[in-house]
């Protein structure tokens, strides 16, 4: 059943992100990357890791949509109803693309995984957290609150007074 | 199987509810001028959408219309489904809010795929509309959302009522409770927060559907408000708790109480202007339920 669960998703995780640059559109090539995104918030579900894939699935969506507004303002053809071309130089970029592929799968392969020692924990999310942040949890909670202020700050610094304000 | 019948029951019961009373309200303001009674008025426009010839803009992009029109009851439904409605929610996750939180966010995908792909421009500005509103209050939302799972010291809807036996939430965590209602109305876009389908832009995100999606956007949005007036109920009015009556009851009377109050809400108050909300929205309500859920911590750790 999750094994059958996972290669759906694993495949519309891929193809997800091919057909980012298959498609003709700005909007459609968004909506296929995020797609690919969600299938990849599903896997974290199955790996009972509840939260963490949950939040993947809404932080995703936010982002995408945020881009969207973004990836619409900068390109070519702001009408984006017309086709449109999604790639761009893309010999350079095809090589790039695998030979990233072959060391990450290659990593994935060649990495002596440990055997599952005892039973899964009750929380996953929680043994995941301690098991990446350990003892340093507070350091990283502080830092997580300092990049937030900085991007705080750096909007606020970079806001000149617009037309529409009063 | 049977709860999951009776969430889709309940939720077409009570968008009927909110239809026919919005309806209605309009008729005495005079405002909507409809004839024949109100509680007949969504079955009058029903009718109407399932026997209207459709129409079409130029060169939409009807992949995203469908899928956009299709996501918004999609992700009303979903969200429902970890709602404890008196019982057990249908789905009873360890991270409820989180969930419902997601599902209200995918609702922006939703209207801006629609207000996209259709290719005009009203529609167009609608969707990008919703998209600085979701910017302007998603933020208070999550913190509001963060104080109640903080109070009940989790994220499971069944533990944040179970926590509200003695105390509800909207008591001792007021700020909370009414930047949710302030939300709820944006997550709806309904009343003063209904400017992505504001009448300034001819209708807005739907100004462009006809029939069967004009249909389905319609109901979904209409269960959304449902839903969101429902997801108050566990959220901070102590759930199905209450004398007398059964569980279901009781979720079902407060939820009625909070979507008659929306309701009458977007009857009473004027349009707000996304800009002026978003300053409103980050320079006065994320303080404040910053120092809402900075009280909460500090009465939880007590």
């Amino acid at each position: 059943m999750s094994v059958g669960a996972f290669w759906a998703l694993a495949v519309l995780a891929v193809a997800g992100g091919v057909a980012v640059f298959v498609v003709d559109s700005m909007a459609r090539a968004t909506f296929a990357l995020l797609a690919s995104l969600l299938a990849v918030g599903g896997t974290l579900l199955l790996v009972d890791l509840h939260y963490v894939g949950v939040l993947v699935i809404l932080m995703m969506v936010m982002e995408m949509l945020v881009m969207a507004v973004f990836m619409i303002m900068y390109m070519m053809n702001p009408g984006g109803l017309m086709p449109m071309k999604m790639v761009h130089g893309d010999r350079a970029a095809k090589i790039i693309a695998a030979a990233v592929f072959v060391l990450l799968a290659a990593g994935a392969f060649l990495t002596p995984w440990p055997a599952r020692r005892g039973p899964p924990p009750a929380d996953p999310t929680r043994a995941l957290g301690l098991a990446i942040m350990g003892p340093r949890m507070l350091v990283m909670m502080v830092v997580g609150v300092a990049i937030l202020a900085t991007m705080v700050a750096t909007v606020v610094l970079a806001t000149h007074r617009g037309r529409y304000d009063r | 199987m049977a709860d999951a019948v009776g969430l889709l029951v309940a939720l077409v019961v009570f968008g009927w509810a909110a239809a026919a009373l919005d309806a209605g309200l309009g008729r005495v303001s005079g405002r909507a001028g409809g004839v024949g009674s109100a509680v007949g008025a969504p079955l009058r426009e029903v009718a109407r959408l399932v026997t209207q010839r459709g129409r079409r803009t130029l060169v939409p992009d009807l992949l995203l219309v469908r899928a956009g029109v299709v996501a918004l009851p999609l992700a009303a439904l979903l969200a429902a489904v970890v709602l404890p409605l008196g019982g057990a929610p249908v789905l009873d996750t360890s991270v409820g809010i989180v969930w419902f939180n997601a599902m209200e966010v995918c609702v922006w995908g939703a209207l801006w795929l629609v207000g996209w792909g259709v290719n005009s421009v009203y529609p167009l500005v609608g969707g990008y509309r919703f998209l600085a509103q979701g910017l302007g209050y998603e933020l208070p939302h999550m913190f509001a959302l963060i104080t109640v799972a903080l109070g009940a010291g989790s994220l499971r809807f069944g533990d944040v009522v179970a926590a509200q036996r003695g105390v509800w939430f909207a008591v001792w965590m007021p700020v909370a409770f009414a930047v949710y209602l302030i939300s709820a109305l944006a997550m709806a876009f309904w009343g003063p927060m209904g400017q992505p389908v504001g009448r300034d832009v001819a209708g807005g995100v739907p100004a462009e559907l006809s029939g069967a999606d004009r249909l389905l956007f319609a109901a979904g949005r209409y269960a959304l408000l449902v839903v969101v007036s429902a997801a108050a109920v566990p959220l901070f009015l102590g759930g199905g708790a209450g004398p007398l009556l059964p569980g279901w009851a009781w979720a079902a009377l407060k939820t009625a109480a909070v979507l008659g109050v929306l309701v009458l809400v977007k009857q009473r108050v004027p349009a707000v202007r996304m800009d002026r909300f978003t300053v409103f929205a980050w320079v006065v309500l994320i303080p404040l339920t910053l120092v809402q859920t900075l009280v909460v911590g500090i009465v939880v750790l007590r």
